[in-house]
């Protein structure tokens, strides 16, 4: 059965790779570079998506791991990455380490905390970890930030070869293998363990789990997600700076997860596509209204906060299970028509496991 | 030695803005057991209505009367609007909404003025008085403790000598029971957030003249001090606030004096982590049944 998931799983990552390297190839180097920030959030997404929608574990400090992930990278792409085209492999599996060796400290100290007291302290995170560049000034060069190198495309590819889309190429790597990674992670033993510490600590520690090594343990390959996410963001923008690791982030990867779906891992997926679309439909829509260039400059980044703001009230509101549970509502509704029809046949396979709906730890 | 006076006084005037701030949030957390993440900016909207009140009239506290005002205006609005559709929704609802209210209220307000910082000045010289040769604390400092002092004496007042104070106690520790006692549980709610709002944008306006100046933001680090405050308080004790907003302006204040105010965020950061992980329901708090 195991076996089958992960067959599965595979089949549809490789088949992911495909469309998308087929997407890549067909749009032009701005659509594909977008498609790479989507790959970004996405990887971050994905492992905050796990840890608050399965596990009832809010964190509100995912922008700061990021930022711990994207200036690992930084620092070791600078260091040795001239040296051999092979070190971004490295430098990102760096990233990733540094990110989970922060995301287990913080988890320490999370598993003894509940709701307020959690998303409290993890705020704090958010706030004083891009305060660490400007007090280790001389590492990290302040406000300023770093340089990332990031060696050319592969000759092989010819000389015309756009590097937004080597770019793309990089970024949705990381993103699908974060996919897989975790779709098998959460399929199986560990994810039913954290949904079970979710639903009930009690029954859970009753049935012989470890409610805090679980509760760790996610925070751990949540924040290495995190981790990827920042270094990948680091190798787009070819620069870190604590400016681009602010709350608002933090903020913007909580929206994603929560307007695609709590806990589910494709609702990342559209999460991660809106972060991306919502503020470039905005850009084209005030720039189309050829407004005076002194209230434009104010709308830019300000329409799309206010909207995500707003997006993210009414979802909580009116949708708590965001869009993927809306579809997986749809799907029911359709399937339920076509079995009141006598010909009608549901094949079990195709019945999809409602998203939770988002339950913090009790107080 | 004289730098470490003037140190203890600037931390005991950041500590009583810093205590009237927890104060708020401690009164929503006993109402309706939400911590207001929105409340940093909250205030910052009522700043901001200050301040364009104040550029009109061209007097700061006509401008600060309309902050007021606008707190009131603002919590009972936020309340009724939005925040009553989930307090009774799992408690993570709740924490996602008010960060919903922190993206629109900071996005409403950089596109109206802009992300710069724009001048919020304090209406008394911040020069500090020298007291027998050692420059010690300014008017505004006087200023900022004459009015925490006596909002707090209001608020001890209304909520332990007046009736309306007892019926919010009653509304917040059994809801149930007051309600068919004839209490009108939902008003109070009400008030208590309308309350805790006048009290955020009072300290919002304290504070924004001691920083950067006025910027959608200005609140953020206010807001986790403040937090930090009310955690080390215990988040139930309004005297725990008030004492946790003075411990934390006067280690933020030692640390940004000798350290550099750089690793202020830094400082909040530890604190916070400290207190959590010695004594996670805070110091003054009594033994604490979790419910299963």
């Amino acid at each position: 059965m195991r076996h089958s998931t992960l067959v599965r799983h595979l089949a549809l990552t490789v088949l992911s790779a495909v469309v998308l390297l087929a997407a890549t190839v067909a749009l032009d180097p701005f659509r594909d570079y977008q498609l790479a920030t989507a790959g970004a959030y996405l990887c971050a997404a994905a492992g905050l998506t796990v840890l608050t929608g399965l596990n009832g574990q809010l964190s509100l400090g995912h922008g700061a791991l990021m930022a711990v992930g994207a200036y690992t990278v930084a620092l070791v792409q600078n260091r040795f990455g001239a040296a051999t085209p092979w070190t971004l492999p490295v430098s990102l599996s760096a990233g990733v380490g540094a990110a989970a060796a922060a995301g287990a400290v913080i988890g320490v100290a999370a598993a003894r905390l509940r709701g307020p007291y959690l998303a409290g302290l993890t705020l704090v995170v958010a706030v004083a970890v891009p305060a660490v560049a400007t007090v280790f000034g001389g590492v990290f060069h302040g406000d300023q930030g770093l340089p990332v190198y990031l060696p050319p495309a592969p000759a092989a590819l010819g000389p015309d070869f756009p590097f937004e889309r080597w770019q793309a190429w990089l970024a949705l790597a990381a993103a699908l293998l974060t996919l897989l990674v975790l779709a098998n992670l959460v399929g199986g033993r560990f994810g039913r363990t954290l949904r079970a510490v979710r639903d009930d600590e009690v029954a859970a520690r009753l049935a012989g789990v470890s409610v805090a090594r679980t509760q760790v343990l996610a925070f751990v390959v949540s924040a290495a997600c995190a981790g990827l996410g920042g270094g990948v963001f680091a190798v787009l923008a070819q620069s870190v700076s604590p400016g681009a690791f602010a709350l608002t982030l933090s903020l913007n990867l909580l929206l994603a997860v929560v307007v695609g779906g709590l806990g589910s891992l494709t609702g990342a997926v559209w999460g991660s596509l809106l972060l991306v679309l919502l503020p470039y439909l905005t850009d084209s829509l005030t720039g189309g209204l050829s407004l005076p260039p002194a209230l434009a400059q104010r709308l830019a980044g300000n329409l799309p906060l206010s909207m995500f703001g707003l997006l993210l009230i009414v979802v909580m509101i009116a949708a708590p299970g965001g869009i993927q549970g809306l579809l997986n509502r749809a799907g029911r509704w359709a399937r339920r028509s076509r079995e009141r029809r006598p010909a009608g046949r549901v094949d079990a396979s195709t019945h999809e496991a409602e998203p939770p709906a988002p339950v913090a730890s009790r107080t | 030695m004289d730098r470490l006076l003037f140190l203890t006084v600037d931390g005991l005037s950041r500590g009583a803005v810093y205590a009237a701030f927890a104060l708020a949030l401690v009164l929503i957390w006993r109402g309706t057991r939400i911590v207001n993440f929105a409340q940093g900016v909250m205030a910052v909207v009522t700043a901001y209505v200050a301040y364009s009140v104040a550029g009109v009239t061209g007097s700061y506290w006509v401008g600060f009367a309309a902050g007021l005002l606008g707190g009131l205006v603002l919590g009972a609005v936020v309340e009724r609007v939005v925040m009553r559709r989930v307090e009774q929704a799992p408690p993570l609802n709740a924490v996602i909404v008010a960060l919903g209210l922190v993206l629109v209220g900071q996005g409403v307000l950089g596109m109206i003025y802009g992300n710069q910082y724009l001048p919020f000045p304090a209406p008394f010289s911040r020069t500090a008085m020298t007291v027998a040769g050692v420059p010690l604390l300014s008017r505004y400092d006087v200023f900022v403790f004459g009015t925490v002092l006596t909002l707090m004496l209001v608020l001890a007042v209304l909520f332990t000598r007046t009736a309306t104070g007892l019926r919010m106690r009653a509304a917040a520790f059994a809801p149930q029971v007051a309600r068919l006692l004839g209490v009108n549980v939902g008003g109070l709610l009400t008030l208590g957030w309308t309350l805790a709002a006048l009290v955020g944008a009072l300290a919002g306006m304290l504070t924004i003249p001691t920083g950067l100046g006025l910027h959608p933001t200005a609140m953020d680090l206010v807001f986790v001090s403040a937090f930090t405050a009310a955690v080390v308080g215990g988040l139930d004790s309004p005297v725990g606030a008030v004492v946790g907003g003075l411990v934390v302006g006067l280690v933020l204040s030692y640390v940004g004096g000798y350290l550099g105010s750089g690793t202020t965020p830094l400082a909040v950061l530890v604190l916070l982590v400290a207190v959590l992980l010695v004594r996670p329901s805070g110091l003054f708090s009594g033994t604490q049944a979790r419910r299963v």
